[in-house]
């Protein structure tokens, strides 16, 4: 050891004395040897140390300090402590002294294993001897650096040093001018900010000294060195200005006061600045300065000189709305958002209704990013804007005009999409599951009708968002539910049964209303396959309105189920096939076998099943559609239709874009099965079926003949009076009159004449008038502009003005029995004329409709009194000649056993009494007296209307009424 | 809850009444439009025979809670309608003419058959005479006019 003392003498002479700076790397080394200790290194110093000359003292601790940099983790916790203790002392030294000191200070704040309390002591000497902007610049680092170890490992000693802490470092960094430190500061200040310091009441203090930098005005030297940027400097200074709402009241004045600077960077970061900072605020703490923010930015974004401070600007009011929209507000608070959406609508709103002027688009602009920011403020934005947005838009003449307004009105489609798109991360996926449990337990249980829509509906919603988890938590749940047998059915009570199918209910319109994404369907669907199949093995039982419901959610998905290559697939390969299949096995099933027949081949489940391959088809992917178009038709053409009386396929018809194959053999296969089959749904649908392709095949002779030939081939069955297919015949008639009646055929006239030939018919005569309803009226599977068929407009207009004289005409020459007939073809066409047609047309078919008030049918009763009602809000003058015999027939009809009818009547009868006065006063008494006896009406709704009409008539004329 | 402008001169009593929220339309169920089933007359069917207006405010009676549905009492067997209605602030002077427009909108909207009790108004005669005057005839009318909102 004697040696050992020896070489740490003879170096520490070298370094002090010699000056030779590389023996302090020999003494680092003999410290790591183990030659020496610190100890006994310093003790070697000892001369040194003590030293007249404070430069010789500066020298001696600038050894210790070096060594201790190569070598501090070696350091034990004793020799830390005597080492603190002796830099601490040395504070008070000389001033050269100094920085060596704070150099080995800043290498001891470097061991982990400082004896507690050290880090507390060794800052407090240093903040009450050293004033840290009197040092040198690597000196102040040193400082800094210290700081900055020490945060990193004592920072619960460091807290409960308070907000002296906080003051110390205050006092350090004021006046700090170097860029370098100035990075280090910054990182203190973010750490005590983020880290969770007291403030206390140097809060103010320390957002003085930051942000005295604000805004950032720094150009690095050329060749600079150290290659410190401008933007690491802005980034670190705005760490810490906006880390923390507390330095809102100051940091908020400061920005508006910077915006109105000349200097565009100085704009352009405090723009930036507020969008960070408002990230952390609350609504409390801009309340007090929205006007002034808002005042700013409409500032830049009105006045706007470059393209970076616009975005930034509107950033900014995106992420301010945001902030406020994001507070809750407790019951006595102002609703901020709505104070400042309020700002910005009054200012922006009345320029959007300016669309010469420039500031349209700023203004558009500002109120979109607003919009964009919550689903709150999106609905507030919109509500008030749209409106005149439209207006506006139906006002201006000018093409320019109403071309900007149609892109403003787009951009605010999108920032509402946008911020609607952005709202879904509000729940946390524990939360979502939760909710899903409740959704289910809720659907499972709930009776109420209204609350299980509305707990169908919300899991709808909530699968939109997050279909994974309604895969896998929901529908295995329903899955299990749907399968399940009723418990103990044979003695089971009728209430559990029904409640059992009223579960299964909730189930199938709950596995519809969740498949919306395509993954879901995928998962959804199969499952509503396997009750269909299992319903037509008999594996679980299910009742034919378990199994039409669940043809209803197929169809449901198939409407609106995202349009995608992968949800078509999955409906026209897997699903449509599998239907047919069942379809096709049930009806082989059905014709021979005996044993409990299928449900699948009831006509009410057939008929549900069709839509849901319509539907499909009809969807966007004609290629898929195609495919199953030309399936269905081969296994119609070449399965024996005869032998298959029960399917019906009536789905190929629907395909605009997709070509039929075969089509003329398909279509010869329809007439023929149309006009033979006995089986009424399969004739009706054959009937469709032809329908739906005549609308559609292109025009020209091979229409023409194709239409000739049918129409010679039912004309001659309907007037052979011993043909058995007199109803076949008449079905496809009507159904391709209404093909051709649709696309305007030239050739509709020949049928229609054939159908006005047959009201005088003694046993058609019923059906072709009940016919003109089929032809009036919207079909609901084919015919119609879903399956895409020829459909022109005002068809029924056009039908009704060429065939009202032939109606008449008709009607007056048909002897007596037969003129019900026309009576109720005119009131079926009148009926579905739209109201204002109606309005127009009737006073020249009056005779006619009075007449059919009086006829015997209970159903032309009904559809007279719904053509007349609307006429009866603005009588015109011959209606009102006729008032004595309108007056009778409705009184007559009180007293007919149809209620439905009884209440038609009444409420004509209530609507008279808005006549001119003069002209029904003189019915009062007698109306009154008829009404007294529908008052005690066995049906509750014909007393209703028989209330209303009555206290209607008692006002007539009398004080105070009318 | 009824305006009573008339009875304190300068300051209007219940000038801002509380308004009740209506009691929703009656849902309409499957044997009502039964035509074989006989739907008897119930409390319900004349609480919305009774919506009447207030004159003095534009809305009925139920919605300023002057009428409640409780109140009515109709046995379809017997023929007997009971109506008792709280004018809620007491001694209103509108009473009367509230209980007169009730009586009579029952006479205009019930059959023959019923018999209508009213403890204020049970002389017969007396409502008789009341809607001969013509004046207050045309107060009673106006209760009872429809409103067309």
């Amino acid at each position: 050891m004697a040696a050992d003392s020896t070489l740490a003498l003879s170096l520490v002479e070298e370094f002090v004395s010699g000056l030779q700076d590389s023996k302090a790397k020999d003494a680092a080394k003999g410290v790591k040897d183990g030659k020496f200790t610190v100890l006994q290194l310093v003790e070697a110093l000892g001369s040194s140390l003590t030293s007249s000359q404070p430069h010789t003292r500066a020298r001696g601790v600038l050894l210790l300090s070096e060594v201790l940099q190569e070598c501090y983790r070696e350091l034990t916790e004793r020799e830390v402590e005597v080492l603190i203790a002796f830099y601490e002392n040395r504070l008070k030294d000389h001033y050269v002294v100094t920085p060596p000191v704070l150099k080995g200070l800043k290498e001891l704040t470097k061991c982990t294993n400082l004896p507690p309390g050290s880090a507390v002591s060794m800052l407090r000497s240093v903040f009450q001897d050293i004033h840290v902007q009197s040092l040198m610049l690597s000196e102040r680092a040193c400082v800094y650096s210290m700081l900055i170890n020490i945060m990193e490992t004592r920072e619960a000693e460091l807290k409960g040093l308070g907000a002296d802490f906080v003051f110390g470092f205050v006092q350090s960094m004021d006046g700090e001018r170097d860029p370098r430190n100035l990075l280090l500061a910054f990182q203190i200040a973010k750490n005590l900010i983020h880290r969770g310091y007291e403030l206390g009441k140097f809060t103010e203090e320390l957002f003085e000294v930051t942000s005295c930098y604000f805004p950032i005005d720094f150009s690095p030297p050329p060749n600079d060195p150290h290659g410190i940027t401008r933007e690491e400097l802005v980034q670190a200074l705005r760490a810490v200005l906006t880390g923390t709402p507390n330095f809102a009241e100051f940091l908020l004045p400061l920005l508006i006061e910077k915006l109105d600077s000349d200097v565009q960077s100085a704009k352009l970061d405090s723009l930036q600045t507020l969008a960070a900072c408002v990230s952390q605020y609350e609504h409390k703490h801009v309340a007090e300065f929205l006007q002034g923010l808002w005042t700013a930015v409409r500032r830049e974004v009105f006045q706007t000189s470059s393209e970076r401070i616009e975005s930034a600007g509107l950033a900014a009011l995106t992420a301010l709305t945001s902030c406020l929209s994001r507070s809750v507000l407790s019951s006595d608070s102002e609703d901020s958002l709505s104070t400042f959406l309020d700002f910005i609508l009054t200012d922006c709103k009345h320029h959007l209704c300016e669309p010469d002027l420039k500031l349209v688009w700023p203004s558009a602009k500002l109120l979109q990013a607003a919009c964009s920011a919550s689903t709150s403020a999106s609905h507030i934005i919109t509500a008030a804007v749209m409106p005149s947005l439209l207006e506006q838009y139906n006002n201006r003449a000018q093409c320019s005009h109403r071309r900007t307004l149609l892109e403003v009105v787009q951009r605010f489609i999108h920032s509402v999409k946008n911020c609607q798109s952005s709202d879904n991360g509000l729940l946390l996926e524990s939360d979502i599951e939760l909710a899903l449990d409740h959704l289910t337990r809720l659907l499972l249980i709930e009776e109420d009708d209204t609350v299980s829509l509305a707990v169908v509906e919300c899991a709808g919603a909530l699968a939109q968002l997050h279909p994974a988890l309604v895969i896998s938590k929901l529908i295995p749940r329903l899955k299990n539910e749907l399968y399940t047998e009723p418990m103990n059915q044979d003695q089971g009570e009728a209430s559990e049964l029904h409640s059992h199918h009223s579960v299964r209910q909730r189930c199938l319109s709950a596995l519809a209303a969740v498949s919306i994404k395509p993954s879901v369907v995928q998962e959804s669907t199969p499952v509503l396959l396997e009750v269909l199949r299992s319903a037509h093995t008999g594996d679980v039982s299910f009742s034919v309105d378990e199994v039409v419901l669940t043809c209803r959610s197929l169809q449901r998905i198939a409407e609106q189920v995202q349009d995608t290559e992968e949800a078509g697939r999955c409906f026209h390969n897997i699903i449509i096939p599998h239907l047919l299949s069942l379809a096709l096995q049930a009806a082989l099933q059905g014709e021979g076998s005996s044993g409990t027949p299928s449900p699948l081949i009831e006509e009410a489940v057939l008929s549900a099943m069709v839509p849901v391959i319509s539907t499909s088809c009809s969807r966007l992917q004609p290629t898929l559609a195609g495919q199953t178009a030309s399936r269905a038709v081969s296994l119609f053409l070449d399965g024996d239709v005869s032998f298959l009386p029960d399917n019906s396929f009536p789905s190929h018809m629907q395909l605009l874009k997709v070509e039929v194959p075969q089509i003329d053999k398909l279509l010869s296969a329809l007439e023929e099965m149309s006009c033979t089959c006995s089986h009424p749904l399969s004739y009706t649908s054959a009937a469709k079926c032809f329908a739906g392709l005549v609308n559609k095949k292109p025009q020209g002779d091979s229409l023409d003949s194709l239409i000739q030939r049918t129409m010679k081939r039912v004309c001659s069955e309907l007037d052979s009076p011993s043909s058995s297919v007199h109803t076949q015949a008449f079905t496809l008639m009507i159904w391709v009159s209404k093909a051709l009646l649709l696309r305007y055929h030239p050739l509709f006239t020949t049928l229609t004449d054939k159908l006005f030939s047959l009201l005088d018919d003694a046993g058609l005569g019923p059906m072709a008038a009940d016919g003109f309803s089929l032809l009036m009226s919207d079909s609901t599977d084919v015919l119609n502009r879903a399956s895409h068929a020829d459909v022109r407009i005002m068809y029924r207009q056009r039908f009704f003005s060429e065939n009202k004289a032939k109606l008449v005409q008709g009607f007056n020459a048909a002897p007596q029995e037969k003129k019900p007939n026309y009576l109720k073809a005119l009131s079926n066409i009148v009926n579905k004329l739209p109201k204002q047609v109606q309005v127009t047309e009737l006073p020249a078919l009056l005779s006619l409709l009075l007449e059919a008030l009086s006829c015997p049918d209970q159903d032309i009763h009904l559809t007279t009194l719904s053509c007349l009602e609307p006429v009866l809000v603005n009588p015109p003058q011959v209606l009102i000649q006729q008032l004595e015999a309108l007056v009778n027939r409705l009184l007559a009809l009180l007293c007919s056993p149809a209620m439905s009818v009884r209440i038609a009547s009444l409420s004509c009868i209530s609507a008279l009494s808005y006549f001119p006065v003069h002209e029904v006063l003189p019915f009062r008494a007698r109306v009154l007296r008829a009404l007294a006896k529908p008052l005690d009406d066995k049906k509750r709704l014909v007393r209703r209307e028989a209330v209303q009409a009555r206290a209607q008539w008692f006002l007539l004329g009398s004080p105070g009424g009318r | 809850v009824d305006g009573d402008g008339g009875c304190v001169g300068t300051r209007l009593e219940n000038a801002n009444p509380v308004i009740f929220q209506r009691s929703g339309d009656r849902v309409q169920t499957a044997s009502e439009e039964d035509e074989d089933v006989h739907d008897p007359i119930d409390d319900r069917e004349i609480f919305d025979i009774l919506s009447i207006n207030d004159p003095e405010h534009p809305l009925s009676l139920e919605e300023l809670n002057v009428v409640e549905q409780f109140r009515v009492k109709v046995n379809d067997a017997e023929s007997t309608v009971g109506i008792e209605f709280t004018p809620t602030i007491p001694h209103c002077s509108m009473a009367t003419l509230i209980g007169l427009s009730i009586k009579v909108k029952l006479l205009r909207s019930l059959p023959d058959r019923f018999k209508v009790l009213n403890k204020q108004l049970a002389d017969k005669e007396r409502v008789a005479a009341a809607l001969e005057n013509a004046s207050l005839l045309e107060v009673v009318n106006q209760c009872l006019s429809t409103r067309t909102i």
